[in-house]
């Protein structure tokens, strides 16, 4: 079923990856003004070209339908955490949105739209204050105009001008006017460039490189075949300088893993020895790390990897389906990729719980590496992964974790920085399953 | 006596204008087109006062500034500060770093007179 929303889910989503109506219309065989009013709510869309543009778009069709009732809950999770003090009843989530689904779609694009819209502005503002471009256009206009203020004013106001200094004068206004004409046309020029940027600067520059990857698959077949050109050209249509700064420097790391690990050869070691990354990385002679990526973004792959440097910071988040990693907020700190920050070069491994009501068990492996950018005085660059398998049915006990106090459900866990705002459990009317270690 | 004013400014139409209106006005005018060896300049030319750009090339308007006020012999002396920055923080940073006045591009002539005569006493 489509709704209204869809269109809006649909432009949202396009905009993240940086496509014009053009591309995505091309790329889902339909024209692009039929798309344009699809995008507007002005018409309905056959469940194929929504399958064709779901595609395109590097997601399910029900995200983009609504129909995903945990992509939903989640949504409606998050903009409740933004308005803590609307108090909206986390408890009957569910109940809210199954009784009025066209709601809940809305608060949930709502919420997204004013994600993105902060981000925007946010964008604008580190423009205007720090784009040395900008400052030096609006400089060289502002000289100018000074420079024709003052001298058009002497001419006008001093009735005794020597012929000479008249003359003078001119020629200052002259190459004033020129100066200021070429100066306004580049600023012009330099807005007209950044309008594409200002709108694919709706995303974090990170959010868009994911979003860029998670509509590949997460997968560069260009990569593994040697063929660089046609991802160096995929990575020109990411719309932000930022994001593909980033995307150039993902593609050199994932153009050394495939070099030091060979699909064929490390998808049959994959398949003979398991997800230990430990003993492949010994296999192959190749960095833990990197057989952590390889695992992730592999073809298909289901396993979710997260990548934090040595503040917690998270690098890189490719989700494994059921385990939410958090956009904004800072990660839930029980997790083994911190552990593993803390001692260079330790394996750590567990099985982890997400929260209920959707809990689902994971393997989670995690490593990290040091470098010595600075010496043998330091300070050291650690960067840790987490490799995140799909561990449904595994016997043993679990850890609990979530993906951020914020919105997860364990009233009673000890790492706990903020209350959640998605209330106690007895409200919520199912266990926290903080104990079930 | 005629009174010294010492121009320190990169823009030469900008200067031009500034240095027809004061000389009308019946000031000498002493015209530098950047920052470097402004300081001892005005050391040396002992002028009433300073009309001194924010954004020159190589050593800034600010700069220029410190060295004024870190020299006992150029300490008092009035600085009026140009900029074509009108950003609350900068004319902040003006006023620490120790301008008299402070006046944003582009200004009007009246104007940078009758600051030019005030600060020198004139009215």
């Amino acid at each position: 079923m489509t709704t209204p929303l869809t269109g809006a889910r649909m432009r949202e989503r396009r905009l993240l990856l940086g496509l014009r109506q053009a591309d995505l219309a091309q790329e889902a065989g339909i024209s692009a003004s039929y798309l344009n009013l699809i995008e507007h709510g002005r018409r309905n869309v056959t469940a194929e070209v929504l399958a064709r543009l779901a595609a395109a778009l590097g997601v399910e069709a029900e995200a983009l339908t609504g129909a995903s009732s945990g992509a939903l809950a989640e949504d409606l999770r998050a903009a409740a955490g933004a308005f803590p003090d609307a108090a909206a009843e986390i408890a009957r989530l569910d109940d809210f949105a199954s009784r009025f689904p066209g709601w809940a779609a809305l608060v949930a694009a709502l919420h997204g739209r004013a994600a993105t819209l902060e981000r925007a502005v946010a964008a604008l503002n580190d423009r205007l204050g720090h784009d040395p471009h900008l400052s030096a256009a609006l400089h060289e206009l502002l000289s100018a105009l000074s420079g024709v203020r003052a001298t058009s004013a002497i001419l006008v106001e001093t009735e005794d001008l020597s012929p000479d200094w008249q003359r003078r004068f001119h020629l200052n206004l002259h190459k004033d006017s020129e100066r200021l004409a070429d100066g306004a046309g580049a600023l012009v020029a330099y807005l007209d460039r950044s309008e594409s940027a200002a709108e694919a600067g709706i995303a974090a520059p990170q959010d868009e490189l994911e979003a860029w990857l998670s509509a590949r698959g997460w997968h560069l077949p260009g990569v593994e075949t040697g063929d660089p050109a046609s991802v160096q050209a995929a990575v020109r249509t990411i719309g932000s300088a930022a994001a593909r700064q980033l995307a150039e420097a993902h593609l050199v790391r994932v153009a050394a893993d495939a070099a030091a690990l060979p699909l064929g050869p490390f998808s049959a070691a994959l398949a003979e020895i398991g997800p230990d990354p430990a003993r492949l990385a010994a296999r192959f002679s190749a960095g833990v790390l990197s057989v952590m990526r390889r695992i992730a973004l592999m073809p298909g792959a289901e396993a979710g990897l997260v990548m934090c440097d040595a503040s917690g910071t998270l690098l890189f988040r490719k989700p494994a389906r059921g385990f939410t990693l958090p956009r904004f907020a800072a990660a839930c700190p029980l997790w083994p990729l911190f552990s593993a920050l803390a001692r260079p070069g330790m394996a750590v491994g567990a099985l982890l719980d997400t929260p209920p009501p959707a809990g689902a068990r994971f393997h989670a492996l995690a490593f990290c590496e040091a470098e010595l950018p600075f010496g043998f005085q330091g300070p050291d660059l650690r960067t840790a992964a987490m490799l995140i398998l799909p561990a449904p049915g595994a016997p043993g006990p679990a850890l609990p974790v979530g993906s951020t106090c914020r919105i997860c459900a364990r009233d009673a866990c000890p790492a706990r920085r903020e209350i959640s705002i998605l209330g106690t459990a007895a409200e919520r009317g199912f266990d926290s399953g903080a104990n079930s270690v | 006596m005629v009174q010294r004013v010492l121009l320190i400014e990169d823009e030469p139409n900008i200067a031009e204008a500034i240095g027809f209106i004061l000389r009308r006005d019946g000031w000498e005018v002493v015209h530098l087109s950047g920052g470097d060896g402004a300081a001892e300049a005005a050391r040396r030319l002992r002028p009433c006062l300073v009309i001194l750009d924010h954004m020159l090339p190589g050593m800034s308007g600010l700069d220029v500034l410190a060295g004024l006020r870190g020299d006992p012999a150029t300490a008092a002396l009035p600085v009026l500060m140009l900029t074509a920055k009108g950003l609350p923080r900068d004319r902040e940073a003006a006023v620490k770093a120790g301008a008299t006045r402070f006046m944003t591009k582009p200004f009007a002539n009246a104007e940078i007179l009758a600051e030019v005569r005030a600060l020198a006493g004139r009215d």
